[in-house]
């Protein structure tokens, strides 16, 4: 499938997310050098996991954005992109990109942490810039640049949202995703914000997998298991489908509030819409492997090395922010 | 063990209801051990409804026949692909993509330059899936027999084709169906006739038709003599190889079936529909007493077989006892509790 891309889109990046100064500026910094005299060539290795969901699809959709504009703005510019499928199909990305490729820059989201650490210490020691996203390797000194999204903010965000929306009152049903150290930090934050408020009660967690349909059943349970339901934290916007089928299928009309999670582009749409029951979301957008693609070449280029450590803050999006959340053309 | 197809067919029952009555010349322990996964279905729905008094309600019962049905009509598929000694790893994807294309078809339709009525479309998409899983299925029948490739390696690739196309189709985000389209489908999924889901009511009679086709006509004596021993039914002037690939056409046609039915529920398909249904309906299958290596089989055993593994899964979310980290050990327990109550059959 052919997907259009709008012009001027890599401007757009540079202004639609006030949020994250600190990397517009590194872009803008980055954009400036881009026409300076003689780049160095840089050949920039990623590997990330193949499209198996609308998460995942978002992260290619976006790796393959960076690679476009960044390879049509600097000719010195090599992006390969790698998807794997699995761990140690992810190991010989790595490898073969380094052999194969010779590339000398690698920007990474390893399908697991503990697994990949050795083969990526492996291509570092070789001399290859190292940028991790997402999911930190279990042995640090394997990195030179660590990107991710705010999985804490992700889980504590909602629970402020839900408690102010209830006011401090009500009960709730959380879907978990899938069991993974990402679900239970964002479960964890959930769950301490939401001991701050004595009045709201939660009924029960289950593991809906991140999967829409997983969703609809253990929501089905849910409603016919508790009679009064004020919110439904679903922890992910695809999850968030599966529960809003379950209660419009139920005629329940006691929950006041889905809660999704990631800035999914159907579940922002719904936000701007003023939806009854999605009135917000908080995001973790597949967008920052485009931001540490960006970040890491145009560092490169320079010369330079990236901060260590960049967190790229979820927010909590509203109708008041949404527009600024909404990517049309991604398929996520 | 000799095809023995005279177990009396009786009303299709999708709820632990009545056991079809033992055929004369069966023994006493050959049934107990047939009405194993039966009585197991009722023990675990006792346990439900004393752990939650809301298990017993009908809405509930509702609930889980309703979502039983997509596994359940594959699984129907499924018994005479095994029962003939093959095997299908790709129903999971296959049903997938079947849904990727419909919805992409249908909202072709929709926003072409001459937009036919609601129900012309949903015809047209439902007539597509169709079509979709019968050639499927035709292909898988053709590869195994005149490829003379195993059933598990043909079905393994298409596993991965299908399930590929998909999340090439969708971008590897979801497909969509059309806002106005989705509503106008979604009865299909969420209707009631005479108080029973329309998806129990093609289960139900997907189940009467597959246990007609396989204990009272012939073909269905093909199978099981196929799956018995493929060179004494060769040499018996069985034709083997038409049987086979109709056995893989009959699943892929059940296939589409679910995938109609699964459609009108999300209205939506991604990279993830269907992951791991192929586990399941084979689950649904051998927990239902068919042998993984074919000759003999029940479909009504499927039948219970598939509810018994949504009632587990119901019951796992009615309650909370256990930590959820431990449910998918409670139904593995389940799992090879069943069977071992049906177990030496061979």
């Amino acid at each position: 499938m052919t997907v259009f891309i709008e012009k001027g889109n890599s401007m757009r990046f540079s202004n639609t997310l006030p949020a994250r100064i600190a990397l517009a500026c590194a872009l803008a910094a980055g954009l400036g050098t881009s026409h300076a005299a003689a780049p160095a060539n840089v050949t920039l290795g990623v590997a990330i996991p193949t499209a198996t969901h609308g998460f995942t699809g978002g992260i290619v959709w976006w790796a393959n954005q960076a690679k476009k504009e960044l390879e049509a703005a600097n000719p010195g510019l090599k992006v390969i992109v790698k998807t794997a499928a699995s761990t140690p199909e992810q190991a010989n990305q790595v490898q073969d990109l380094l052999v194969v490729n010779k590339m000398n820059a690698l920007v990474i989201l390893p399908l697991e942490s503990a697994s990949l650490t050795q083969p990526v210490s492996q291509v570092k020691n070789k001399g290859v810039y190292v940028t991790v996203v997402d999911r930190g390797l279990t042995n640090p000194a394997a990195q030179n640049a660590y990107v991710a999204g705010d999985n804490s903010a992700f889980g504590r965000l909602p629970a402020e949202y839900l408690a102010r929306r209830l006011g401090g009152k009500g009960n709730i049903v959380v879907l978990r995703g899938m069991p993974s150290t990402i679900d239970n930090e964002r479960v964890n934050a959930f769950n301490a914000e939401i001991k701050k408020y004595p009045g709201i009660k939660v009924l029960d967690a289950k593991y809906g997998n991140w999967n829409r349909d997983d969703a609809f059943k253990v929501t089905q349970d849910y409603l016919t298991r508790f009679k009064g339901i004020d919110a439904v934290w679903a922890a992910d916007d695809d999850m968030a489908i599966g529960v809003l089928k379950a209660i419009e299928q139920a005629k329940r009309t006691d929950i006041k509030e889905v809660f999704g999670g990631a800035g999914a582009k159907f579940a922002v749409k719904k936000v701007m819409d003023g939806d009854r029951l999605v009135q917000a979301d908080v995001s973790y957008s597949p967008k920052f492997i485009y931001d540490a693609i960006k970040m890491t070449a145009n560092a490169r280029l320079k010369g330079e090395a990236l901060p260590a450590r960049t967190i790229i803050p979820s927010v909590l999006i509203t109708r008041d922010n949404a527009r600024q959340f909404y990517f049309p053309e991604s398929p996520y | 063990m000799q095809p023995t197809p005279n177990t009396r067919s009786t009303e299709p029952t999708t709820g632990p209801g009545p056991q079809p009555a033992p055929a004369a010349g069966l023994p006493a322990l050959a049934w107990l051990r047939a009405a194993g996964p039966l009585i197991a279905l009722v023990l675990l729905c006792i346990a439900g409804a004393l752990l939650n008094p809301d298990f017993a309600t009908v809405d509930n019962l509702m609930n889980v026949l309703t979502r039983t049905a997509f596994i359940g009509i594959i699984a129907v598929g499924m018994t005479f692909v095994i029962v003939s000694g093959g095997i299908d790893l790709s129903v999971g994807s296959m049903a997938a993509l079947i849904a990727g294309a419909m919805i992409v078809a249908m909202n072709a339709l929709a926003t072409g330059a001459n937009p036919p009525g609601a129900a012309p479309m949903i015809v047209a998409g439902i007539a597509l899936a169709l079509a979709c899983g019968a050639v499927f299925g035709i292909a898988h029948g053709l590869l195994v027999t005149h490829g003379r490739i195993e059933p598990f390696i043909v079905t393994l690739g298409s596993l991965g084709i299908f399930r590929a196309v998909l999340t090439w189709l969708s971008d590897g985000g979801a497909l969509t169906l059309d806002f106005n389209l989705a509503e106008a489908y979604s009865p299909v999924y969420y209707q009631s006739v005479l108080g029973i889901p329309i998806p129990v009511w093609v289960f139900a009679l997907v189940a009467f038709g597959g246990t007609v086709i396989l204990n009272r006509t012939a073909y269905g004596q093909h199978v099981q003599a196929i799956g018995s021993n493929e060179q004494v039914a060769r040499y018996a002037a069985i034709r083997v190889d038409r049987a086979k690939v109709l056995t893989y056409l009959l699943l892929g046609v059940c296939v589409a079936i679910a995938t109609v039915l699964y459609v009108p529920r999300l209205g939506s398909a991604t990279p993830t529909t269907g992951i791991l249904w192929e586990l399941e309906a084979i689950a649904a299958v051998v927990v239902g007493g068919t042998s993984l290596r074919g000759g003999a089989g029940r479909v009504m055993g499927t039948v219970v077989g598939a509810i018994l593994l949504s009632v587990i899964g119901n019951i796992l979310n009615l309650t909370s006892i256990i930590s959820v980290h431990l449910n998918p050990a409670v139904q593995g327990v389940v799992i090879i509790a069943v069977a071992y109550l049906q177990r030496s059959r061979r």
